[in-house]
């Protein structure tokens, strides 16, 4: 019995012996193939080994009332995509993401989401401002850059905005930018001298009007209301009743579908501005206003990026997105968010290193490096050249006047109304 | 001290009730029970109560000490806060009459307001493109009324029967979650079938005109609006009244089991209370189209929240408390940030809408802790 027991113990400690001579040889032969090789980055690698793909996530709003905006986008990745022949260093592209509802949690739970996959190489988003700024260093953390083709609030990309922004960058223009243009625009070319602004509390609301106001009154005009909404709010007579008692000439409410679908459809029916201006921006430039604001939205002005002045490739991207989707481009960011992902994968292209077993490494740091140094890249919104805050847009703003047709027909305007240049 | 010379005024009155030394020993012990029920908590909840109470009065007489607005304001301001307040008022019947007979909160209600409008918009844009909303207005939103009210009829009849009959009898907490994944399972439902954009309702001509009633400006709709509401407030309210289905309903809500044992069907009743209020959600439903012109899926949700607080405010159960409480609200919300928040400095004091719409019914509670009509029913049910 003893004996069948001493037996035993000791075939099972010989094995265990040899499994591990084996496992050790196995490391050091592990090793040498290392040493061939070597990849470093300080704060990790993606490793992609030979059939894998290389994995880009996008985080849009592609559910709910602002869907619009990240579906344009999602498919300006996807024709870029496209144009690539969906391979990238001949590994294929595999597109996924998340739907972060245009606030400040569901940019949060998404970018949360995003960094608990490693496979992930490099992000493509937010839409919304709002979302941007809880989920940009979420995503940093897990060393994952991210650029967004429609973020446009300048507290994304100002000096101060601290380290966990490091990995943000942006192909959208900067709201310093149209802001400024919306003022010109009302005091140069439509001459207006009293203004009122309304915000929904969102960071792309309240800085851009904020930008609106400071260089209104620079340019000579009085602001005469800064008030603010909800973006589920409904009733919007009583804060138009309490604008009118300022009597402003124009109304500046750069905000989302929802609520500036209801500002609009309102606004005449407040006694005082019956004849007042009304401008809006990008957030609500899209087909999916017009249905919100009905034929109210005749005349309305917005600032948006000058599809006039895009590159020549432009033309040729709306002819592929018409024979991929059979429709004309939702929002104003589509060609913003081809340019984000064609710039992504040129720095992917730059950092990445084949080892000698095919397998492709991919340094997280090197990524945000070479994206941060992109300089004269043609992209068909212009030609971008990334700051070292991350802003690398070629900002080109007009301003498009809403006509009967466009919303009878439920398509945006193409010919700007106004250019600053 | 103070009971001495109390004593010899209440003197010649007590002659002819109960001697004066049994008097004062039953006045000291309704101090001391008094005492006894005033604690600290209480102390506070008076406090916040008259904090907030103070606030309001010095920051309604700073706006009007200032002047920005005229009378014609508002006056707008209070025709806009009764258009909104009718549209809430009519919810909340829903929610009030559903806790009244069952005492369980419908939180699916939203979507039974929501399932309506959303439905008839559909004919709606059909009378439009006929061009028989322009030829026959009156006519055409009669039928979308009817659509709607239909819609949510019958959402509100088969929610009853087939996610809270089954689980009649279960603790309160079973239906109340029940109620919160109809309401999910509604939403996404009507989010499958009509799509998650916004659709535009098409505009009346004929409400989109101005009237001058007595020198104040009304817009054509707000009169449809605040009138077609009322009507109907009325008309439920000579139903549950007057006739003999509403003394059964009546009858149901104050004991079930002794309505039983006279001949009133319970089952029949409850149905009857969630039709009733689908009927008046579903119309709420197409006066809200009217006045905000824009539906989609997740339309219910804010409005529903709102209706609840009104019935809350206006004392849970209590179906003239609902109508007062949602009007109320309504109020608030259009005059409160110009009226008070204004006058204490606040900047873009309309986004805080909601937050005054809550802390009223904080204030509310506060004082009344059964809502503004609810105190009887309360008593009798306790």
């Amino acid at each position: 019995m003893r004996k069948i027991l001493v037996l035993t113990i000791s075939l099972v400690l010989a094995t265990g012996l040899a499994s591990g001579l084996a496992l050790a040889a196995k490391e050091k032969a592990k090793e040498a193939k290392k040493e061939a090789f070597k990849y470093e980055d300080p704060i990790g690698v993606v490793k992609i080994k030979p059939g894998q793909p290389i994995h880009i996530a996008y985080w849009f709003v592609v559910a709910g009332p602002d869907a619009s905006l990240g579906t344009d986008t999602k498919r300006g990745v996807e024709i870029a995509i496209q144009d690539k022949g969906g391979k990238l260093l001949g590994h294929s592209i595999k597109f996924t993401g998340q739907d972060t509802g245009c606030n400040a949690e569901g940019g949060q739970a998404a970018a949360t989401k995003l960094a608990s996959d490693p496979t992930i190489v490099a992000a493509i988003g937010s839409n919304c401002s709002s979302e941007a700024r809880p989920g940009a260093p979420i995503l940093w953390k897990a060393g994952i850059p991210t650029v967004s083709p429609s973020n446009t609030a300048p507290y994304l990309t100002d000096p101060k905005r601290g380290p966990e922004y490091e990995g943000y960058l942006r192909t959208a223009h900067n709201d310093k930018v149209q802001g400024a243009v919306a003022a010109e625009f009302a005091v140069k070319k439509l001459g207006v001298t009293k203004a009122a602004t309304i915000h929904d509390g969102s960071v792309y609301a309240e800085q851009l009007q904020a930008v609106f106001a400071e260089t209104f009154k620079k340019l000579g005009g009085t602001i005469t209301a800064q008030e603010a909404v909800a973006p589920t709010d409904t009733d919007m007579r009583p804060v138009l009743t309490k604008i009118a008692t300022g009597k402003p000439e124009f109304i500046y409410y750069p905000i989302f579908i929802a609520a500036g679908g209801h500002i609009t459809r309102q606004v005449k029916e407040v006694a005082g501005l019956e004849k007042v201006y009304l401008m809006g921006a990008d957030g609500m430039f899209s087909p999916d206003f017009y249905k919100a604001a009905g034929e109210a939205a005749v005349g309305m002005f917005h600032s948006s990026p000058d599809f006039s002045a895009f590159a020549a490739g432009y033309k040729d991207f709306l002819d592929k997105h018409q024979k991929k989707y059979g429709e004309k481009p939702l929002a104003p960011f589509h060609a913003h968010a081809y340019d984000a992902a064609m710039m992504v994968f040129a720095a992917i292209e730059k950092v990445a290193k084949k080892a000698p077993d095919g397998t492709l490494y991919i340094g997280r740091k090197a990524l945000r490096d070479a994206l941060y140094a992109t300089k004269n890249f043609k992209g068909i919104t212009g030609t971008l050249s990334c700051d070292q805050y991350g802003d690398c847009a070629d900002p080109r703003i007009a301003v498009y006047q809403t006509t009967e047709e466009n919303v009878k027909k439920l398509v945006m305007p193409d010919k700007p109304f106004w250019k600053p240049y | 001290m103070s009971e001495a010379v109390k004593d010899p005024v209440g003197g010649p009155e007590t002659a002819s009730g109960p001697p004066p030394g049994l008097q004062r020993r039953h006045g000291e012990g309704m101090l001391r029970k008094l005492l006894e029920r005033f604690t600290a908590t209480d102390l506070i909840m008076w406090l916040i109560g008259g904090g907030i109470l103070t606030l309001i009065l010095a920051g309604s007489a700073a706006t009007l000490s200032a002047g920005k607005y005229t009378i014609k304001h508002w006056i707008d301001f209070m025709v806009f806060g009764l258009a909104q307040g009718s549209i809430y008022a009519l919810i909340a019947l829903g929610y009030t009459m559903v806790y009244g007979v069952l005492r369980m909160i419908n939180f699916a209600h939203s979507e039974v307001f929501m399932s309506g409008p959303y439905t008839a918009y559909f004919v709606a844009a059909f009378f439009h493109r006929s061009g028989l909303l322009e030829s026959h207005p009156v006519l055409s939103m009669f039928m979308v009324l009817l659509v709607s009210m239909a819609a949510s009829t019958l959402v509100a009849y088969l929610l009853e029967r087939i996610a809270y009959r089954p689980l009649r009898g279960a603790p309160r907490l079973v239906p109340l979650i029940t109620a919160i994944g109809a309401s999910f399972f509604l939403q996404y439902t009507f989010r499958g079938l009509y799509g998650s954009g916004f659709q535009a309702y098409p505009v009346v001509k004929a409400l989109e005109r101005q009237w001058d009633i007595l020198g104040i400006r009304v817009l054509g709709f707000q009169v449809v609006v605040i009138a077609a509401a009322a009507l109907m407030m009325g008309a439920l309210y000579f139903f549950v009244q007057k006739t003999k289905m509403g003394k059964a309903l009546r009858a149901v809500s104050e004991d079930k089991e002794s309505a039983a044992l006279m001949g009133i069907d319970v089952d029949r009743m409850i149905s009857m209370t969630f039709i009733i209020g689908g009927m008046a959600a579903g119309a709420a439903g197409v006066l809200y189209a009217l006045m905000f012109k824009q539906v989609h899926f997740f339309m219910g949700f804010i409005p529903g929240i709102k209706a609840f607080t009104a019935a809350v405010l206006g004392g849970i159960g209590n179906i003239p408390g609902a109508m007062l409480g949602g009007i109320f609200l309504g109020f608030i919300e259009s005059l409160g940030p110009s009226l008070f928040l204004d006058g204490l400095g606040i900047v873009a004091p309309y986004q805080l809408k909601d937050a005054i719409a809550f802390t009223m019914l904080v204030l509310v509670l506060i004082f009344r802790p059964t809502g503004i009509l609810g105190e009887r029913l309360a008593v009798k049910k306790a």
